[in-house]
């Protein structure tokens, strides 16, 4: 866990004439295991936070907390060796092959060569890349992705609980960014590494953050979960940065769990009477079908129970789903989903097959504009009718 | 043959023509007559260029080193410029006035040849240092190197073919200005060219020339060499094509 308390910086006190204050007491905590993504303008004082963590600028009043201890007291070398850095220009040392680039601060930390040479061998296959292809061969030899990866995995050499990003992957192209970008999130998720990450990209936040904090002229302006944010953001600064498509940005955040409704399902013995009056209540065209445990078995169309013995039961008119959706799918992959397969509906399953409830067109509309969000509110209570029953 | 190789050969044989051909213009007799005082003299041509270079390169690099510290990164140019202005005094003169301090000999040579050699390498030293990348000095601190690891380790390394620059030229003054120590009284291949000139030698005048020349040809590919050998890095080496 990493607090910061009331950490300000101002700029030009020495000379008197002109004071900057480039960072203007920013408190927020980040918990373990978290990605908090420093977001805002150039000028907004967010790098300069940064590196007040590492003490590369010394705060001018307000403390660090790293697990509780101020980090004012431990001595700044041994500091930065005990926390990951990462720079936007990458900063591999062109003197030095790669592996001597990955084990910098092993190296500075007194470790073993045997040790040092297993470390590098490690995370170079947590990078998916070939270590005797690359140990040996110096940073100009690989492409600008690539070494993006080893200046990733140099900052994690020596296991850091921290790793402090600025503008990590701003100098990567935009093809490479994306898959950098997705390896780096399962690294983080794998290793659960606290990380702080400085970018001026409302997607890379959305993206990767657990929590996103806006920055305006020093001042922390709004600390909240990315969806929130786009939900709710607080001033028209943050409403303008977030842009006009916010809505549409919160699609990658939602997952089907959230949106979707509370749709009942039926069991398979159901008559076709009750299903059709239970379909004529909620004006529905269809409806689910699931065992006792919840199960979810398939759905029956009511147009293919018009005209039929009302005593029958509705398992001869089942049928099966073309398509369905995984509670943890994000609502852009759903509704891509959605128009692929031309239907209006999907059902959510949880890893089991248990029927959660069905992700609609309205379902995703009323929960984009209901002003919910993930990170406010607990998810959302699916209540099945053939649970309860 | 692959072409590296190729040129190389061509350029080893070229070489061996020149040197042929200057035997030949000097003659080989007179090679014959003046060789223990070629000898000699050579030897005493190194040692002068070896005890000021070495002078040169310590003060040099440390004062280059010092003036790129962030310390006194406000005040460097203002040093630099009396390093500059020391330099347009010609080494003739700097002899003369070395002569006024150390008197005849040895020592007022290296010190005036020490004074030559020292702005090159000062020069190249701090602009090879100052010219090195900021995000790897950011790096360097970030990753937590104390300066002096971050020195040795990053700036100096990265910096080191600009410093080898500087180091080449003060070596080529070094090696050409030697001769003009016999004017006080120290020993060098100057020994063979004024004579030569006083004499009218041409071949005695010749001989001490080419063999001056020679001398910073080896000395400076030596050093060329150096540089490539500690920089491979830099340069497209094989290993580049996989």
């Amino acid at each position: 866990m990493i607090e910061l308390d009331k950490l300000s910086k101002v700029f030009g006190q020495k000379h008197g004439t002109k004071q900057t204050t480039a960072v203007d007491s920013v408190s927020l905590t980040v918990e373990e295991g978290e990605i908090c993504v420093f977001l805002g303008p150039s000028g907004c004082g967010k790098t300069t936070t940064l590196k007040m963590i590492n003490r590369l600028i010394e705060p001018s009043s307000g403390r660090v907390l790293i697990n509780g201890d101020d980090t004012s007291q431990m001595d700044k070398v041994e500091l930065r060796r005990s926390l990951g850095y990462v720079i936007q220009q990458i900063g591999l040392f062109p003197n030095m092959t790669i592996e001597e680039n990955i084990v910098v601060v092993p190296r500075l930390l007194g470790w073993d060569a045997a040790r040092m040479r297993e470390r590098a061998r490690e995370l170079m296959a947590m990078v998916a890349l070939e270590p005797k292809q690359y140990l040996s061969r110096y940073p100009r030899e690989l492409s600008g992705g690539q070494q993006q990866r080893i200046g990733v995995i140099r900052a994690l050499a020596a296991d850091p609980p921290l790793l402090l990003m600025d503008e990590p992957f701003g100098a990567v192209d935009p093809v490479n960014r994306g898959t950098i970008q997705d390896e780096f999130f399962t690294m983080q998720r794998t290793l659960n590494k606290t990380v702080i990450m400085v970018s001026h990209d409302i997607d890379e936040a959305i993206k990767l953050g657990d929590k996103v904090a806006m920055f305006r002229d020093g001042k922390l302006i709004q600390f909240d979960h990315p969806d929130t944010i786009l939900a709710h953001p607080k001033d028209d600064f943050i409403r303008a940065f977030v842009g006009a498509d916010h809505t549409l940005k919160r699609l990658l955040l939602v997952h089907a769990g959230d949106a979707a409704d509370d749709s009942p399902a039926v069991r398979p013995s159901t008559t076709v009477a009750a299903a059709l009056e239970q379909m004529e209540e909620d004006d529905r065209r269809y409806l689910v079908i699931s065992d006792e445990s919840n199960h979810a078995l398939g759905f029956v169309r009511r147009r293919d129970l018009r005209r039929i013995d009302p005593e029958t039961p509705i398992e001869e008119f089942r049928a099966d789903f073309v398509v369905t959706a995984g509670r943890d799918e994000n609502l852009r992959v759903l509704l891509s989903r959605m128009y692929e397969y031309n239907t209006s509906w999907l059902p959510v399953l949880d890893e089991e097959g248990g029927f959660l409830g069905e992700v609609t067109q309205e379902s995703i509309a009323g929960y984009l504009s209901s002003g919910r969000s993930r990170g406010q509110a607990p998810a959302t209570n699916i209540h099945s009718p053939a649970e309860v029953g | 043959m692959t072409p590296p190789t190729l040129r190389r050969v061509l350029g080893g044989l070229l070489g061996i023509a020149v040197v042929a051909l200057l035997i030949l213009w000097i003659g080989p007799s007179t090679i014959a007559r003046f060789r223990a005082d070629l000898l000699y003299y050579t030897g005493q041509h190194l040692l002068l260029v070896a005890c000021s270079m070495v002078a040169a390169l310590i003060t040099g690099l440390g004062a280059g080193i010092a003036l790129s510290r962030p310390s006194v990164s406000k005040s460097a140019e203002r040093f630099m410029q009396i390093f500059n202005v020391a330099n347009t005094v010609p080494p003739m003169a700097v002899l003369a006035i070395a002569l006024a301090f150390f008197g005849i000999g040895g020592t007022s040579a290296v010190f005036a040849l020490w004074l030559a050699a020292l702005l090159p390498i000062v020069r190249n030293t701090y602009q090879g240092l100052a010219g090195v990348d900021g995000a790897l000095k950011e790096a360097a601190r970030g990753l937590g190197m104390r300066p002096l690891q971050s020195l040795w380790q990053v700036e100096l390394p990265n910096a080191w073919p600009v410093i080898m620059g500087g180091v080449r030229i003060a070596l080529v003054i070094n090696v050409g200005s030697a001769p003009l120590s016999f004017l006080i009284g120290a020993n060098s291949l100057g020994n063979l060219i004024f004579p030569g000139i006083y004499l009218n030698d041409p071949s005695q005048m010749l001989l001490g020339a080419v063999a001056t020349a020679l001398l910073a040809l080896v000395l400076d590919g030596l050093a060329a060499w150096l540089t490539l050998r500690l920089s491979r890095h830099q340069a497209p080496s094989e290993r580049a094509v996989v």
